[in-house]
């Protein structure tokens, strides 16, 4: 029987202002506030706008804030409010050769035109916890040096001038959209690309990682790895041209991979490739990893049956999302499916213990 | 309904035969710009003038596309936040203002910004305006240039002892 039963309004209201208390903590300490995120907290706000997927550091930062530093569900915040804005078109592509870049490094050439420029990276730090930042924020003015302005090449091209690797050849072809239509198998590079930015970080870490050790054997170098800022440039219809309608900055990696050749293709370098929103330089050398894995069919290389090579199993489980909403609603009131189950072992237990009764007396 | 019959009226009013680079580049370095700056320049460098709403300012989105590999076939990178309008004044120029964020007063200043400056003020705003934020645009991004360029690693090859 199916009784409908209602309650938990007062309940429910009183934990939501017990907890904006706890988000505020201990009043005799001052309130953050959502400028003080964005400053100080830049690389919060950059994996909740890449996560988001919505570049807006100002809504980031109220999330975060909003979400007690509970990353996960700052980015469903986001997505939610992404939901609500109208769409006003799609921008041309980003530029990343056009880049001004903080940061632009690789692994695989030691001298490259405009060189190897560190940016404001952990890289070398010590992983000492540094207790000066605990007593005073006062920090010493950084240096410079007179830059030559020029764009600068991407690593991948000088290997093309050799034909040692795969060219990325120019198309316009609109790509698919999967927050406008659902994601469906087989997923065409486009789609991967996009659900790959939008991952979760974690996940795609894992993913890359495996790929590291062994499951679907791909030795990535880090072609390059750049992060800067690009325009973007869009199609105004009403004026007939495009304009620059703001700027965002990026991280963008290319893994270069040795690849032996196949039936249809001749032994040389491929490519994989990540760009995520934001100073995000773990995800996106992640995300490069899990793309050259996911290649695998149009390469023509052997399915190992690893992981990564699977795209279904990697782009339907990367969303986090998705995961937690399917994961947190599972301790939310099941109250009639477990009444079922209940009844449904007593009854078993009931028929298992007749029988065994029975067989006893046989 | 309405907003179709304003969106005609907008596409109806522009030009499409003048030579677009100069609004091109004013446009976008407007766009640009740190939250209420133009506003403030604007008003210190002209009154506002009276104008009539074609589109009101309105918040949304624009997918940011990038290409696969840098140079190959484009895929969708995420969504940046947006704010359009479009005003025409008493005068009869037209306006238009497409700015990342969410400041729809920062679009009006723009979309007024834009009008004036098909105007005779546009000598006024280019030097009081325009060029102020160019200049700033251009020592923000010299100021992290010069920060990354004493960044950049610069190799040297240790004294070997074979010789």
């Amino acid at each position: 029987m199916y009784v409908a039963v209602k309650g938990g309004e007062r309940a429910i209201e009183n934990a939501h202002a017990w907890l904006a208390e706890e988000r505020r903590g201990d009043t005799s300490v001052a309130e953050l506030s959502v400028e003080q995120i964005r400053e100080q907290l830049a690389l919060a706000v950059n994996r909740v706008m890449a996560e988001g997927s919505l570049y807006d550091p100002d809504l980031a930062s109220l999330a975060i804030k909003q979400a007690r530093g509970d990353l996960i569900e700052a980015i469903f915040l986001i997505r939610a409010y992404r939901t609500t804005l109208p769409r006003f078109g799609a921008s041309l592509p980003v530029e990343t050769g056009k880049m001004a870049c903080d940061r632009r490094i690789s692994a695989t050439f030691k001298d490259l035109p405009g060189g190897q420029v560190l940016g404001p990276t952990f890289d070398y730090t010590h992983r000492l916890l540094d207790f000066k930042l605990a007593a005073d924020g006062e920090v010493p003015e950084a240096a410079t040096r007179e830059a030559v302005s020029s764009d600068v090449p991407h690593v991948t091209e000088f290997l093309n001038h050799e034909g040692l690797i795969e060219e990325a050849p120019h198309d316009d072809t609109t790509p698919p959209d999967l927050t406008r239509e659902p994601l469906e198998m087989p997923a065409e590079r486009a789609l991967r690309l996009q659900a790959l930015t939008r991952a979760d970080e974690g996940f795609t870490l894992g993913m890359a990682y495996s790929t590291q050790r062994g499951y679907a054997r791909n030795h990535a170098f880090v072609g390059e790895l750049r992060i800067g800022s690009v325009p973007v440039e869009m199609e105004i219809p009403e004026l007939g041209f495009s304009i620059e309608i703001g700027e965002v900055t990026l991280t963008e990696c290319e893994t270069v991979n040795q690849f032996t050749g196949s039936k249809s293709e001749p032994p040389q370098f491929t490519r994989g490739y990540g760009l995520v929103f934001g100073q995000t330089e773990r995800k996106a050398i992640s995300m490069a990893l899990v793309d050259r894995a996911l290649r695998w069919e149009e390469l023509g290389e052997e399915d190992e049956g690893a992981p990564a090579q699977d795209a279904e199993f990697v782009l339907y489980h990367a969303d986090n999302i998705q995961a937690t909403g399917f994961l947190e609603h599972i301790k939310l009131p099941h109250y009639v499916d477990f009444q079922a189950e209940l009844e449904l072992v007593r009854k078993l237990r009931e028929e298992a213990g007749t029988n065994s009764v029975s067989e006893a007396a046989e | 309904m309405s907003s179709c019959i304003e969106y005609r009226k907008v596409v109806e009013m522009k030009d499409v035969n003048e030579d677009h680079a100069p609004r091109q580049h004013w446009l976008s370095l407007m766009a640009k710009a740190p939250a209420g700056h133009v506003a403030t320049l604007l008003d210190q460098a002209v009154t506002r003038p009276a104008f009539t709403w074609l589109r009101a300012p309105e918040v949304g989105s624009t997918m940011v596309r990038a290409r696969a590999g840098s140079t190959g076939s484009p895929f969708n990178l995420g969504e940046v936040t947006l704010t359009r309008c479009a005003l025409v004044l008493a005068t009869g120029e037209v306006g238009h203002a497409y700015i990342q964020g969410r400041s729809k007063t920062d679009a009006e200043a723009v979309a007024i910004m834009d009008a004036l400056m098909q105007t005779s003020t546009a000598a006024t705003l280019q030097a009081r305006v325009l060029d102020m934020l160019e200049a700033e645009q251009t020592a923000k991004r010299d100021a992290r240039a010069a920060k990354a360029a004493a960044t950049k690693v610069d190799f040297f090859t240790m004294v070997r002892g074979e010789d």
